[in-house]
Parts: structure tokens; C-alpha cells; sequence
């Protein structure tokens, strides 16, 4: 099953034209996902790659293609417009990797998404990724700038907000024989679409899911609200880690979200709480895939 | 600085604070209307006399207050490497104030707040000194979980608000705005009762809470606070000191703000790494780190320290890191006489495995690396990205997973 998206879903990418977008879309493509439609104003009508047609406007590429979910890799100062546009042509999802939205751009999105049928992802995210059935996981959907190849089809949920540390999990769990329902990057930053939370009630409510990897960080209380949830709700087992236990306070440690600020930010109360709520903590990041196997 | 850590859903949403000059937030509080007290920004003796000499001819008044310009409280009680003590004085004349300038201009202040290395003044700035009938709080900060600006506000100013929102924190109070209809003449109403304003005092309240938070949204703040915010005897309301953070993502539409920028105030390894766009943080280790992703990043920092050794800094190369950077990166922790070791770890999605060979190799000849390198790298094009590691002459340590790299990395630095 998965969440999300699946090997059926019609994607098309926001920002194909540009260097960053075009390659990951090619290699979104080279993976199999159903990437239909590019879209970049002023570009309609062109082609990207062999096949993919290029539109001026994100509501005339799901006319005509039947998109449903949208991939922006559009440049900071006009993604939250790009995002809008997205929401305004009613897509399912979208899915915002770019890096380097002002938080005040992202605040103004989310009050204007506030009643949309649109489920954002990001920004400043991965992406995400349900995993093939072929050769090296082939033939799932990509959307995001993931390594394809790490992935394997199976049953582990994987949320996180970092990309880099999600394919450290993902490999590992692909390493041990245990493959991924769906790996979704929630993003670094501190405004975001999707929290851990949303993801998993996803994943609680999906038949494929049968165990949840849930990876985060320093600097807000994302990862303890998810935690008291699934304490009460979640019938499955959950391994977690948090990053930044050497963060010194009151830097920035990288992601625009990741910074201590109180007592119940570090990575140490935070594991603390995951612990009191049934989740299994990995010490390590080298040990999330055993930590999780541990429990099954 | 470390932000107050108010219950549940209050505000850490604060991204890098980059500071700013007391006498550059003084010009930004002049833009947008937030009433402080006159004052004049100097760089020499002389520019500190005929600053002075303005204010009193202005103002009438002849009591001054002349600040040293560093980015660090602390500084009435600082000392001077030279001797003179004290980097804030009250001052009666022009004369005086360009004899204080002197002693201070040039010279490093000690402070607290500094470290022993101090902060070299090449600025101060002249004002009028005000009487203080009260001294009260006020910030306005993007909060993370109700993603709105919410405006902070407390009757115990001139203090440290870590400690009130601690003992007493009822004395706290938060209006969230909203981010699209603005700061609603209700909610200036709320915030006027709660800080025990009224009258003439509270119109001069809400002119100034009105137009700060206009400068937090049109300057993208991420935080601002001052504190104290003063109310003088004859009934004045006026911002007495600031504190500004911004939020990094947006600073490509403020070149005015960037502008304030003093690198001289600055770890000088990250100013050079920021002109190389990588996001380097110094720590006190022997491992330097070199990897792409701040959550892996810091979670690599994490194994080191797990495995007994100590990181040397958080380096996050991003995912478009070219070779020149790659390059940039290392020559910076190079540059950090306490390291005994370099571990890179990538795992490459939007990164490369070849091109960070290719600037692992160019970086460590150009460098004449001769401490260990222990390199783990996974991810798109590992295979050439490792065939080039294999191949080249350099005596490089090669691991396989995350855990491999660091215990390699622990025990060839002899931790």
C-alpha cells in the first residue's frame, strides 16, 4: 500500500528547467517514476528529455497529464509562490525540496493553504520516496533527490527531517533484509507542511506498515508531540534517534530548525521522552536499523 | 544568545542570529519609528566630540552616555586590555566625551560575555543618557509551532528573562498575530494593560510596538528584543538597548542588512567559510568532520563523541558542493591548529561521491595533508567516487558504515 504515493502516481516537477530540478527529474525518470509533465513559466511547450512535456502553469500540466502530485525545485525567492500555485490548481500533494525559503514566505503559505484539499511536504526536504519492486528497487517513486538504490520495497515507514541521515537509516534497514513502505522527508526547516506526527497516523492507518522508523533533531517539539501520540495510538513499533547530542546551545546547527533553545529541545530530553513512550532510541545513528529490528 | 524557554508552544524558531551594532540597530529602530534615545554612532575622538556636541545643542540636555561598540553585554563592567575600565560611561561634556572615545577607540574590551580574548572597539556610540522610572521587556519572535510572530511582553525588564520566565513566569505574557491581518489595535490595547501602561504612556506604547512589529516583518526578523524597554519620569517610552536576530534565508532581499555585517566580530573560520557558502560551526575537538546534510552532520558529530573521541566542528558541505568548496572546506579545518584528524563522511544524494573525491584528493595535495583521513562514502556514483579514493597515491583509510568511519577516526587520532 504505502503512503503517499506509489508506483501509479503522476507526478510533475516545478523547476524542471532549471540545472537542479532537471537532473533529479531525470533521475526520478531513470527510477521509474511516472514524472509527466515539467512545468516552468514562459518554457510551455518544450520538451524535457526525450518525452516530458513542458507547460507554463501547474494547472494546465494536470489538465493535461492527470498530475496529481508536485515535486518544486523552484529557487528560493519565488518557491512559495510556486507552492501557492500548486495548492491553487488543487493537487493532492506537493512536495517543496528547495532550501531557503524566508520563514516569512512560508509563513504567509501555510495561513493561505489553511482549508486546501493540498497536503505539503517541506520545505527545505528530500523528498519522498516508495520504494520498487524491481532491480535495486527500480520501478517506485522517487520524488526528491534520494539514492534511488539504497532503497528496498517492504514494510518499514521511515519519517525524518533530515535528508543525509534518512539514507543512512534507509541503507541500513536495506542492508539487514528490511525494506521501506514509504521514506518520507518531513525538512529541516522550522515551518513545514507535515510534521512527524501526520506521518505517522499515516503510517498507523497503512497495511503495509508494520513498523516505523521515526529519525529528528535538536530544536523544537516535533518529534515529543508525535511521541505522547503514538504512546496512546500507535499499534506499531517505533525506533527513533535524534541528532545533535554535541550541538553546543544556541547555535544553529545547519537546518534553519535545528537550535536548542530549552530544556525540553536538547537531544538528550527528547530521546528521554521517546523513551517514555514506548519508543525504542538508538544511542547511534549507526544503530537505528538494529534498534528497529530489535523490536520485531 | 540563548532565548528564554517559555512553556509548550512558545518560540525557538530562531534561525542563525546575526548580530548587528548597537548603533546599527539605533538606525533601524530610526527608520521605522521606534522611539530610543538621541544618539550618535563615532569612529574617532573627534567624531565622538562633535557627536556630543550635537546632542546637547539638540536635546538641551547635557547628561551622555558613551558605549563601546562590540557584539557582547557586559560591557559597563568590562575592563580594557590598556587598563581603562568600564566600556560605558556617563559623560558631561563634548571634551569628556572625545577623552573617553580616546581610551576606548583601538583598544580590546574584556567582558563577561567576550571571552579573554576581548573585542576590538573601533566604534562607539554617544546618546543621551535617560533617568529610568521603570524598565520593562518587549520581543517579538516567529514562533515555530503556531507559525505566527508572536509578541512578548513582561513588566520585568532589565533582567535576565531566562530567570522570569523561571521564577515568575505569570509576569510573561504572549500575543499571537496574525500572519496575514497584522497587529490588531486590540491586541496593542492587551499588551498596553499587561506591561501596567496607560495614557499618554500607552499611546506612546502602541506607536512604538506598532512600528517594531513592522520592522520584525519588512526586515524578516527572526527575533527582536529589547530589553530594557524604558519609561522615563517625564512619562517616555523608549527602547534602551536591542537585540536582533535575522532570518539567514531571506538576507538576499536586505542587502541593506547584510551590509551591517562586521566580520571583525566573527569567528574568522566562519566568515570564511560562509564566503564559500558552507555552514561551519568551530568546536574544541581533534576530529574535524566534513559531511553533507546537517542531520548528518550532527549526527556524526554524535558517533565521534560516542566512540570516545571529540568533533572539531560541524561542517555541512550541502548537497551542490563543487570541488572548489570541497577544497575551501578542508583548508578551513586545516586552518584549525587543534586538529589531529579529518573524517569525511558522505552519503550523496544531491552530492556526488566522484566530485568529493576529486576535491578530497585536489585538497589534500594542495595541502599537503600529513594527518590521517579516514573517508566513508555511500550514495550516487559511489562506486566512482571510490574507484578515484583507490586509485590516487593518497594515504587515505577507507570505511564502510557510519560506525566504521568513526572508530577508525577515533583510533587514528589516539583518542
Amino acid at each position: 500500500m504505502s503512503i503517499l504515493v506509489d508506483e501509479n502516481t503522476k507526478v510533475l516537477v516545478q523547476g524542471i528547467t532549471g540545472g537542479f530540478g532537471g537532473k533529479h527529474a531525470q533521475l526520478s525518470l531513470d527510477y521509474g517514476t511516472q514524472i509527466v509533465a515539467g512545468v516552468t513559466p514562459g518554457k510551455g511547450g518544450q520538451t524535457f528529455g526525450e518525452t516530458t512535456p513542458i507547460y507554463d502553469t501547474v494547472e494546465e500540466a494536470a489538465k493535461q497529464t492527470g498530475a496529481t502530485v508536485s515535486a518544486i525545485f523552484v529557487p528560493p525567492p519565488f518557491a512559495a509562490d510556486a507552492i501557492l500555485e500548486a495548492v491553487d490548481a488543487q493537487l493532492d500533494l506537493v512536495v517543496a525540496i528547495t532550501e531557503g525559503i524566508p520563514v516569512a514566505d512560508m509563513m504567509r503559505v501555510k495561513e493561505m493553504m489553511q482549508g486546501s484539499k493540498t497536503r505539503l511536504i517541506g520545505p527545505n526536504c528530500p523528498g519522498i520516496v516508495t520504494p520498487g519492486r524491481g532491480e535495486d528497487s527500480h520501478g517506485g517513486c522517487r520524488i526528491g533527490i534520494a539514492p534511488g538504490y539504497i532503497h528496498k520495497r517492504g514494510n518499514v515507514g521511515v519519517v525524518s527531517r533530515s535528508g543525509t541521515l534518512t539514507y543512512e537509516a534507509v541503507y541500513q534497514l536495506t542492508e539487514l533484509g528490511y525494506g521501506q513502505s514509504t521514506c518520507v522527508g518531513i525538512g529541516g526547516d522550522p515551518i513545514n507542511g507535515t510534521s512527524h506526527l501526520d506521518v505517522l497516523k499515516m503510517f498507523n492507518d497503512d497495511p503495509e506498515t508494520e513498523a516505523i522508523i521515526m529519525i529528528g533533531e535538536i530544536g523544537g517539539n516535533a518529534e515529543a508531540e508525535a511521541a505522547r501520540w503514538a504512546k496512546d495510538n500507535c499499534k506499531k513499533p517505533i525506533a527513533g534517534f535524534i541528532a545533535g547530542a554535541t550541538a553546543p546551545p544556541g547555535r544553529r546547527m545547519g537546518h534553519a530548525g535545528a537550535i536548542v533553545g530549552g530544556a525540553e529541545d536538547t537531544a538528550e530530553a527528547k530521546k528521554k521522552i521517546l523513551a517514555e513512550c514506548g519508543i525504542a532510541v538508538s544511542e547511534t545513528p549507526s544503530d537505528m536499523g538494529k534498534t528497529l529490528v530489535g523490536m520485531l | 544568545m540563548h532565548l528564554p524557554s517559555f512553556p509548550s508552544s512558545a518560540a525557538q524558531a530562531v534561525h542563525h542570529v546575526m548580530n548587528i551594532h548597537e548603533y546599527q540597530a539605533k538606525e533601524l529602530f530610526e527608520k521605522y519609528g521606534v522611539a530610543s534615545p538621541n544618539g550618535q554612532v563615532a569612529g574617532t575622538a573627534e567624531e565622538a566630540q562633535a557627536a556630543a556636541q550635537a546632542i546637547i545643542e539638540n536635546g538641551g540636555n547635557s547628561k551622555l552616555v558613551i558605549k563601546a561598540q562590540v557584539h557582547a553585554g557586559g560591557r559597563g563592567k568590562g575592563t580594557f586590555k590598556n587598563g581603562f575600565q568600564g566600556g560605558v560611561h556617563l559623560v558631561d561634556t563634548a571634551e569628556q566625551a572625545a577623552e573617553y572615545a580616546g581610551k576606548m577607540m583601538g583598544q580590546t574590551l574584556v567582558t563577561k560575555q567576550t571571552g579573554e580574548e576581548g573585542k576590538l572597539v573601533s566604534k562607539v556610540m554617544i546618546a543621551e543618557a535617560v533617568d529610568i522610572e521603570r524598565e520593562l521587556y518587549l520581543a517579538i519572535l516567529m514562533d515555530r509551532e503556531t507559525c505566527r510572530p508572536v509578541i512578548v511582553a513582561s513588566t520585568e525588564g532589565g533582567m535576565d528573562i531566562e530567570e522570569v520566565a523561571e521564577k515568575t513566569p505569570e509576569k510573561i505574557v504572549r500575543e499571537f498575530v496574525h500572519p496575514l491581518a497584522g497587529l490588531q489595535a486590540y491586541e496593542v490595547r492587551k499588551l498596553a494593560k499587561a506591561l501596567e501602561l496607560s495614557g499618554e504612556q500607552a499611546k506612546q506604547f502602541g506607536k512604538l510596538i506598532k512600528n517594531l512589529y513592522n520592522l520584525f516583518l519588512k526586515c524578516d526578523c527572526s527575533m527582536v528584543e529589547i530589553n530594557p524597554l524604558v519609561v522615563t519620569p517625564d512619562g517616555q517610552v523608549l527602547a534602551l538597548d536591542a537585540k536582533f536576530g535575522f532570518d539567514d534565508n531571506a538576507l538576499f532581499r536586505h542587502p541593506d542588512i547584510v551590509a551591517y555585517r562586521d566580520t571583525d566580530e566573527e569567528d574568522p573560520r566562519e566568515v570564511e567559510a560562509s564566503k564559500y557558502d558552507l555552514n561551519y560551526i568551530g568546536l574544541d575537538g581533534n576530529i574535524a568532520c566534513l559531511v553533507n546534510g546537517a542531520g548528518l552532520a550532527m549526527a556524526t558529530m554524535d558517533i565521534i563523541k560516542h566512540c570516545g573521541g571529540d568533533p572539531a566542528n560541524f561542517l555541512d558541505v550541502g548537497g551542490g558542493a563543487t570541488k572548489e568548496q570541497v577544497s575551501a572546506a578542508f583548508k578551513i579545518i586545516l586552518g584549525d591548529p587543534n586538529v589531529k584528524g579529518i573524517l569525511v563522511n558522505i552519503f550523496g544524494g544531491i552530492m556526488q561521491c566522484d566530485i568529493i573525491a576529486e576535491g578530497i584528493l585536489a585538497a589534500a595535495k594542495e595541502t599537503d595533508l600529513n594527518i590521517p583521513l579516514i573517508v566513508r562514502l555511500e550514495g550516487t556514483n559511489v562506486e566512482k567516487g571510490r574507484e578515484l579514493i583507490a586509485n590516487s597515491d593518497l594515504d587515505v583509510i577507507t570505511a564502510e558504515s557510519l560506525n566504521d568511519a568513526a572508530q577508525k577516526a577515533v583510533a587514528a587520532v589516539g583518542a
